[in-house]
């Protein structure tokens, strides 16, 4: 069993510490603990945070292996500092059955290089036409707790009110794709000053904000948990701020390229930039760091998307939605988040781990790095920097709308209940079984 | 001068004009006996056309055969590569074969940007989607040069269907570059959110706008927009935006009404306006050939890819 | 190695005028331009049939001052029109675009006529050439003949001169300025030792010596 002495860590910001990893828990924290027979790692200028959570993971297996599989994808994750993600149900087939979820959750367990939480489809196919059978995932090996048709949009109002009411039965959320299909029939980018120019056709703020509205409401009425997936405008910010206020049980999630991109980089048509909901003004995202600030969004979320080659070296229009993202979110998050003095470390804990970790109920994650506590953690280096090179990252797939940027912050080591899945930045030893939560 | 003609904005008002410049010489020459130079001998000029356009097409054909280019017509609508990868693999085609082109029109904004990125010869935006349509607009700015002997100060309407309109974008573009003024008129449906970042006025009210329009350009409204309910019928657009014969008396009496063709008479236009002498239709056709020479001449004639030696 | 000049900036006579000499003064030129209406006159039986065609710019300038000498000999006009021969050049890759001088025939065109083709400076013979290849497309004259001011040597093509101003044997590397009332403010023919930059080839120095200062 690994056995892991890390030597003066900043936990939180507080004053440097050791850490003391056995047996898959936090054995031991104070200062000056004795080595016994651990491997001591020297953590000194290194923070330590629970291991990261994404509530919003592509990982493409099954169906479209040569874009990810959920070996490359954890493995992303891991690098990037995550020891949980969740895996979205748009694979093909869908992840609508405990078949399917549980065929996803084996290969994340045995792959070993975070744990792998399935997301069960809302509905049969993610059509919007008929419930999937959500009681029989979450009483899966996988047990599910979060369903999302993402992608699509259950916008259904009957439809969405069920899921709302049915998922209760085993303190599911239902994490809303707020898109407004007619709405965003055919859109391209975000509709404004750049998508008239460019010629492309638009996707209004309005076609996310009346789907979040509405869904509130729905929530608020039948006293059910709502997850808002991938917020993206400063109209979506106000709608949250007003049901929370109202004591509805939302909770929501940006991701980081809306923290820190705008739509006036698809100027030049490159569909690295074309994601959904997409890129929008200097105005949302200012908007979306302040709420993530606030708490009115709960959690960072990476919608980490890969796409192959082919699906993006296209034209605009024929080119896939969506951005790599799990490499790179904790840079983008320092950049937004921390380096502009809206979150500290203990602030970026909190929305990429522990909240994270309690809208999926997930026991085992999140925190915090107390005695007891499983043993998931991450080593970063807040004053190192990474330039992004799309050739070493660990994702089959290099759409990531970073390459050749300079981001803070570097991810130096990543324990997954005590056993380490990166070391220096780089991958550890081959994953060995993981599996619990 | 610029390598690729992708965007009417890309052009300064030196570059414009000497588009214009060049084309009114390149004019003579339609005029000559003998309607073809050396000029472009042993260049290739590509007609990458996704798109059915029979009438632009054939006028960059004539353009660079006038100019003695080799010319391939590269028709790749409704093929296996219509959409995605099958561009960038027909770029590596067309940098094979040594074209020192590609004339592009592609249904999709902004397809001849990507291009622009895989192939080492000129390209120039035939019109993509809802995005631009440059040399649309050159021609149309020489046709008013020509018709009304000046552009600075001239009051331009454009007329139609903006939010998708091609030969809006740019017409707006270039003719703010070349001093003219502009104002759009459409129903408010078929004005795009964002507008008011552009370099001209909104207008819903044609009647107002007509007695100070020296040029009134109408824009080809499709019929499937009233299936998405950008209006609610056929009859009350042409009532309320098209042109006929009694908004037509409405012009100053200098004023010049066009089309970029091809027109739905009786709909955005009134048979009787389309046939007058007000009407340029038929010699922004014409001058088309000489602007399209024009642009080839002044991406290809010169040293810009070979400058090196 | 790039120099290719800007076809959207004049630039001036270039090459240090003060370290050229002199070949021509203006009495020179006029004199010269006098000989030579009277050579065309004499060489065609007077001014019947006969058009100018000069070469933008200083061709076209000679020709409408050597069209005035011949008119007021014979006492009737001469009709005069320009050629600009850029878009048949062979040398387009080498030097780059450039904004299009004016072609304007003279009224009645050119075919059955004699046309002379004036230009400022021969040299390599390849603008001459171009010319011709122009004419070719615009008409069938009964003949053509060439007039030019000052020829250089150095003939790459063969073509010679049916009416000269004056021969001046050059080297590769000098300059022939031919400065104009009409342009520079002064007549008169100028030597000079070429712009180092400019001698990449020929046909740069040839083009330097009838840059125009107001394309």
């Amino acid at each position: 069993m690994s056995n892991w002495l890390l030597r003066n860590v900043t936990i939180l910001g507080a004053a440097p510490t050791d850490l003391h990893l056995a047996d898959g828990v936090i054995a031991e924290v104070g200062r000056g603990l004795a080595t016994g027979g651990a491997q001591v790692f020297d953590a000194a200028g290194l923070v330590a945070l629970p291991g990261l959570v994404d509530l919003h993971t592509h990982l493409r297996e099954p169906g479209r292996e040569d874009a990810e599989t959920v070996a490359s994808g954890t493995l992303a994750a891991a690098l990037g500092g995550f020891t949980a993600v969740h895996a979205m149900a748009n694979t093909d087939p869908a992840a609508d059955t405990a078949g399917v979820v549980e065929q996803v959750w084996r290969l994340g367990r045995d792959a070993g290089h975070c744990d792998v939480f399935p997301v069960g489809a809302v509905t049969v196919r993610r059509r919007g036409e008929q419930l999937a059978e959500l009681g029989a995932m979450a009483d899966s090996a996988a047990r599910v707790r979060v369903f999302s048709d993402d992608g699509h949009c259950v916008d259904d109002a009957v439809l969405m009110r069920r899921a709302l009411e049915y998922v209760k039965a085993f303190d599911g959320v239902v994490a809303q794709h707020a898109q407004e299909p007619r709405l965003t029939h055919a859109a391209q980018m975000n509709e404004g000053v750049v998508s008239a120019r460019l010629g492309l056709t638009g996707w209004p703020a309005v076609a996310e904000e009346s789907v979040i509205a509405r869904d509130c409401l729905l929530a608020g009425h039948v006293g059910s948990r709502l997850h808002v997936c991938h917020v993206s405008t400063a109209g979506s910010v106000e709608i949250l701020r007003w049901a929370k206020a109202k004591g509805i049980r939302v909770t929501a999630e940006v991701t980081p390229h809306h923290l820190l991109l705008t739509d006036d980089l698809v100027t030049g048509y490159d569909p690295v930039y074309k994601v959904n909901p997409p890129l929008r003004t200097a105005g949302d995202v200012a908007a979306l760091r302040a709420a993530l600030a606030d708490g009115t969004i709960d959690a960072v979320a990476t919608d980490h998307a890969p796409h192959s080659l082919e699906d993006k070296e296209t034209e605009w229009g024929a080119a896939a939605f969506g951005m790599l993202g799990l490499e790179t979110a904790l840079g983008v998050v320092a950049e937004a988040m921390v380096s502009t003095g809206l979150l500290d470390w203990a602030g970026v804990a909190d929305r990429m781990a522990v909240r994270p970790a309690r809208i999926g109920r997930l026991d085992g994650q999140g925190g915090p790095l107390e005695p007891g506590a499983p043993a998931n953690v991450v080593l970063l280096d807040p004053a190192a920097t990474v330039t992004v090179d799309p050739g070493s990252l660990a994702s089959r797939s290099r759409n990531t709308p970073y390459a050749g940027m300079t981001l803070p912050t570097r991810v130096v080591a990543t324990f997954l209940r005590g056993r380490p899945t990166v070391l220096d930045g780089k991958p550890a030893e081959s994953g060995g079984p993981g599996g619990g939560r | 001068m610029m390598r690729h003609l992708l965007s009417a904005g890309d052009l300064s008002r030196d570059e414009a004009l000497l588009v214009l410049d060049t084309a009114a010489e390149m004019a003579r020459v339609a005029a000559a006996p003998v309607k073809k130079l050396p000029t472009l001998r042993g260049r290739t000029v590509v007609n990458l056309f996704f798109e059915d356009s029979t009438r632009t097409r054939t006028s960059f054909e004539l353009a660079a055969k006038r100019l003695s280019a080799d010319v391939i017509n590269f028709s790749a609508k409704g093929s296996a590569v219509s959409k995605g990868e099958g561009l960038k693999d027909t770029a590596l085609t067309l940098e094979a074969m040594g074209a020192d082109a590609v004339v592009i029109r592609h249904a999709m904004s902004g397809a001849p940007h990507r291009l622009a990125g895989w192939v080492r010869g000129s390209v120039v935006n035939a019109g993509d989607g809802t995005h631009e349509h440059p040399t649309q607009a050159l021609l149309d700015a020489f046709t008013m040069r020509s018709r009304l002997g000046r552009l600075e100060g001239l009051q331009v309407t454009l007329v139609g269907d903006i939010l998708h309109s091609r030969v809006a974008r740019s017409n707006v573009l270039l003719l703010r570059t070349l001093g003219a003024e502009v104002t759009l008129v459409a129903p408010p449906t078929l004005i795009p959110v964002g507008v008011e970042d552009w370099p001209a006025q909104v207008s819903y009210d044609f009647d107002r706008v007509l007695p100070k329009s020296d040029v009134v350009m109408m824009l080809r409204v499709q019929r499937e927009r009233m299936g998405a309910v950008y209006f609610p019928s056929v009859r009350e657009y042409s009532r309320r935006y098209g042109l006929d014969a009694a908004r037509m008396a409405m012009l100053p009496p200098e004023s010049v009404v066009m089309h970029p063709g091809p027109m739905n008479r009786g709909m955005e236009i009134a048979a009787e306006v389309a046939d007058s002498p007000r009407s340029t239709i038929v010699e922004q056709v014409t001058n088309g050939v000489s602007v399209r020479m024009a642009v080839l001449y002044l991406l290809l004639g010169g040293a810009m890819g070979g400058a090196s030696e | 190695m790039t120099t290719a000049p800007d076809p959207r900036r004049p630039r001036p006579v270039s090459g240090d005028r003060t370290a050229a000499h002199p070949v021509l003064d203006a009495a020179d030129v006029t004199r010269v331009l006098t000989r030579m209406a009277h050579e065309i006159l004499e060489k065609n039986g007077g001014a019947d049939d006969v058009v100018l065609l000069g070469i933008p710019t200083r061709g076209s300038t000679l020709a409408h001052r050597i069209a005035e000498q011949m008119a007021s000999v014979e006492q009737r006009t001469v009709p005069v029109g320009s050629l600009d021969v850029t878009l048949y050049r062979d040398d387009l890759r080498l030097r780059g675009v450039r904004a299009l001088g004016r072609t304007e025939l003279p009224p009645g065109g050119v075919d059955g006529r004699i046309v002379v083709l004036v230009d400022d400076v021969l040299f390599s013979g390849r603008t001459v050439r171009a010319a011709l290849d122009a004419i070719g497309d615009l008409g069938r004259p009964a003949a053509v003949q060439l007039a030019v001011l000052v020829d250089r040597g150095h003939r790459e093509l063969p073509i010679r001169a049916d009416y000269v101003g004056k021969n001046i044997p050059t080297s590769l590397r000098e300059t022939v300025h031919v400065l104009l009332a009409e342009h520079d403010g002064r007549d008169g023919v100028l030597i000079g030792p070429a712009d180092l930059s400019r001698q990449e080839s020929r046909q740069e120095s040839r083009q330097e010596s009838r840059q125009d200062t107001s394309s």
